[in-house]
């Protein structure tokens, strides 16, 4: 959760260091499509932490005698060749794809920020080795490395998840540094260098910070992208094993029904859609904020 | 040549080419509107030069935007009518505005740097305000833009065609923009600052070439600048702006002579090439020691792809006693910079040594070169780049205290405190962010960062070269006064002579890396014995001025 929970508080501390009536003024200036945004991520988490709360059907335990019905209103999406609630798995399922999705822009932004804000900060010989480290793993189709890295470490959730993360960290690497060359090279580092500040010093009080915004603005937007390829190798079963109800597995079970039963692939894949397009937006407005 | 595009009416010669009569322009901020300019009225006659002058936030440049229809998307021209040879203009939509910008009405923006396409050449951003009204011959297209380039100076106009912006320097980008306003003589040119940004001498070149073209194609120029220098030297007639109000209007010669507002009088005395050195200076003592010794400096720069490398300081020595000031000047590329970059250690110098208050800059490293900085800090040119954007003024000043053994919370907070309270900043600033602060302020700021160690020495990179004169005026006293009251040693860098000259004891002119003269500030002002110095001394503006009875701040001898 560090990634939207830091940016949601440097949300906040925006508005919360204004006066109340810039708050009223930004509440007037709210767009609609943030608000959408920030509710779908807000439901899922909610999903994900108590999903109890939000149906009273069982994930995994189906009732034979209610398989494969349309949606109704005893079951809002439906259920599947076992008579499981669909609905049910899909909230039960938001765990599954969340904590996956954060486990992989976790290794991604540590891994791919620490090399870039490395190579950004030292120059030289050691940026060039690190970068072209980097290029290799970008050369890489990411799909192709992700399946290649889940081979190697065993099917399974967190290692699906850590095979998705490490496709992500050349780009974060490559944001990074561009952005530590950009603040590195500005009056007010050399300043703080002229004032006596050792490396260290300035790389936590002056770099760090000024080059983070586009990287979080990027945690966002790959959190999205984390869902889809998660959901994509659970798909092709590299991912959490039946009957996990994972996104990606829940589309790749009902595909085998989906002349009789369409609600099985079309509901889990809208729902996969919206989550990814409100990262999305609410990474735009992250950029946006930082400019 | 193209007459036919051109169409003012037959009555030109008798009524103003412009005539603005209660102009209200105001800015929205999310919530309000603010009112920034408050029903100017004024006219401009074919032919003549008005210059608008008065510090930022004046709204002489919302003034001009209003004229030609380019204020920002959250500015309006609220009410006011703006007749263009006679035709009321106000209100008219862009689409409208387009058939006439370029044709009766063009503009010379104010930073070159940013105002042409870089992906696109000299040529193509020539021919196209020809083709945007209506030229459609390729080949008349090119032999015009060529003849442009050739009118307005710029040497070899087929080469430059071909080039793109980043080729040219900024006086020839400059060149380009009073190529592309005038490329269909039109009857007003608005010059939004056009020379701030450039050399005193490029300045110089620049505006006697819109003094030309105005002459020979009759077209009228309303100069905005924040430089009474230049509006006495170049306009026929002064209009005075403060916080959108006209406070003084008439011609030049008349309002220099017998300023009748207040404001108007404060701007002649904050005028630096116009008033007499701020503080009386004390002639150096020769007896006293030397803070800064530099001896037969050379600096090269390895030129990237090639075995070859360039020679940006090429011997240049001079000694500052304790507690006086020194001036490097020079255009931009002289070296002047380069040369304090590495007096305050930031590069290693190819030969020559660096005394620094008993301590030579040439063997040190790591540790030590960071104890040294203690004694000598950097003020930077623009105070909008050298404050961290996400830091406290608090912040900011405390931060070099952080830096050395430490220091308890407490003991900072009082230290900075009193630093930002001796450079004028209260309280109510101390929590906010360098955005929040205009640019004065920020530089005092920087100033207080400076300070905050207790340096001996100070290093001024063009420190109010980015200022209005009423600021700069302001900076430069609290300068005089923390000179007098800690003895700091000053190393002062800018290109503006007359700043120079009110705040230095020695200067040393720095022409392509080498020096071309050095010695007392009395003696290169008035017994230059190079050609450089003569030019760069001819090329302060305000000449007009000096030759009437100098304002006096305080009566000095």
């Amino acid at each position: 959760m560090t990634t939207l929970d830091s940016a949601a508080t440097d949300l906040a501390t925006e508005t919360g260091s204004a006066s109340t009536r810039s708050i009223a003024r930004s509440l007037r200036r709210l767009e609609p499509g943030l608000v959408l945004a920030w509710a779908v991520i807000v439901l899922v988490i909610a999903w994900a932490l108590a999903p109890a709360l939000f149906t009273g059907y069982s994930a995994v335990d189906g009732v034979a005698a209610a398989k494969l019905q349309a949606p109704s209103a005893a079951h809002w999406l439906g259920t599947d060749q076992l008579g499981r609630d669909l609905l049910a798995r899909i909230i039960y399922g938001s765990i599954n794809s969340l904590s996956g999705a954060l486990a992989a822009v976790a290794v991604g932004l540590i891994v791919g920020t620490g090399l870039g804000l490395v190579a950004g900060s030292v120059g030289g010989r050691g940026e060039d080795a690190i970068m072209r480290v980097v290029d290799v793993l970008l050369s890489i189709p990411g799909l192709l490395l992700s399946l290649s890295i889940i081979i190697i470490l065993g099917f399974g959730a967190v290692n699906a998840a850590i095979a998705v993360g490490v496709t992500s960290i050349a780009n974060f690497a490559r944001l990074a540094r561009a952005e530590v060359v950009r603040v590195r090279r500005t009056d007010y580092v050399e300043a703080a260098f002229g004032s006596g500040g050792t490396f260290r010093s300035v790389l936590v009080r002056h770099i760090l910070p000024n080059s983070l915004t586009s990287v979080l603005a990027f945690a966002a937007l790959q959190f999205g992208n984390a869902i889809l390829s998660i959901s994509t190798l659970g798909f092709l079963g590299y991912g959490a094993p039946p009957p996990t109800p994972e996104w990606g597995l829940l589309i790749a079970e009902g595909r085998n029904y989906i002349a009789s039963a369409w609600w099985l692939t079309s509901f889990p894949g809208i729902v996969v859609v919206v989550v990814v397009l409100a990262a999305n937006r609410i990474s735009r407005a992250i950029r946006k904020a930082g400019q | 040549m193209s007459l036919d595009l051109l169409d003012p009416p037959a009555t030109a010669a008798t009524i103003p080419v412009l005539e603005v009569d209660g102009l209200t322009v105001s800015y929205h901020d999310g919530a309000d509107w603010h009112k920034v300019v408050h029903g100017v009225s004024f006219a401009v006659a074919p032919g003549e030069v008005v210059a608008l002058v008065g510090e930022s936030g004046s709204g002489k440049t919302s003034t001009a935007q209003a004229i030609i229809g380019l204020l920002p998307d959250n500015g309006r021209a609220d009410r006011g009518t703006i007749r263009l040879n006679g035709t009321d203009i106000a209100g008219w939509p862009d689409k409208r505005l387009d058939a006439i910008r370029g044709k009766t009405i063009s503009l010379v923006p104010q930073d070159p740097g940013s105002s042409l396409n870089p992906v696109k050449t000299i040529g193509d951003q020539l021919g196209e305000i020809l083709r945007i009204h209506g030229w459609r011959d390729r080949n008349a297209i090119a032999a015009r833009s060529i003849e442009l380039l050739a009118k307005v100076g710029l040497s070899d106009p087929e080469l430059r065609m071909r080039q793109y912006p980043h080729e040219l320097s900024g006086g020839m980008k400059q060149r380009v923009l009073i190529a592309i306003a005038i490329a269909l003589e039109p009857s007003l040119i608005i010059a939004d600052e056009p020379t701030s940004a450039l050399d005193v001498t490029v300045q110089r070149r620049i505006l006697d070439l819109i003094d030309d073209l105005r002459r020979e194609i009759g077209t009228a120029v309303l100069l905005v600048t924040h430089d009474l220098g230049v509006a006495a030297d170049r306009a026929d007639r002064l209009i005075v702006l403060q916080d959108g109000r006209i406070k003084e209007a008439g011609p030049t010669a008349g309002i220099l002579t017998a300023p009748q507002d207040a404001y108007t009088r404060r701007l002649l005395a904050d005028a630096p090439s116009l008033s007499a050195p701020a503080v009386q200076r004390r002639a150096p003592d020769a007896a006293a020691d030397i803070a800064v010794t530099v001896e037969n400096l050379v600096q090269d720069f390895d030129l990237p792809g090639t075995r070859k490398s360039f020679r940006a300081v090429d011997g240049v020595s001079f000694s500052v006693p304790r507690g006086t000031t020194h001036a490097l000047v020079g255009e931009s590329g002289s070296g002047k910079t380069t040369t304090v970059r590495t007096v305050v250690g930031f590069q290693r110098p190819t030969s020559g040594r660096i005394t620094i208050a008993g301590t030579e800059l040439g063997g040190l490293r790591g540790e030590a070169l960071r104890q040294l900085r203690r004694k000598i800090q950097l003020v930077y040119q623009n105070p909008f780049g050298s404050l961290d954007p996400r830091q406290s003024v608090l912040g900011i000043v405390e931060e070099p205290l952080r830096n050395y053994q430490p220091v308890a919370a407490d003991v900072r907070t009082k230290k900075a405190s009193g630093l930002l309270e001796r450079v004028g900043l209260g309280p109510e600033l101390w929590k906010r962010r360098p955005r929040a602060l205009s640019g004065g302020q920020r530089q005092r700021v920087a100033i207080a960062r400076a300070l905050v160690l207790d340096p001996e020495i100070l290093v001024l990179d063009e420190a109010v070269s980015a200022l209005d004169v009423t600021v700069q005026a302001q900076i430069l006293a609290l300068l005089a006064e923390l000179q007098r009251e800690l003895g700091l040693t000053y190393l002062f860098v800018s290109h503006d002579l007359a700043v120079v000259r009110q705040i230095s004891d020695t200067v040393s002119v720095l022409k392509a890396g080498r020096q071309v003269e050095a010695g007392t500030v009395e003696t290169v002002f008035h017994h230059p014995f190079d050609a450089y110095t003569r030019e760069l001394i001819d090329a302060i503006p305000g000449r007009r001025l000096s030759g009437r009875a100098p304002v006096q701040k305080e009566p000095s001898a």
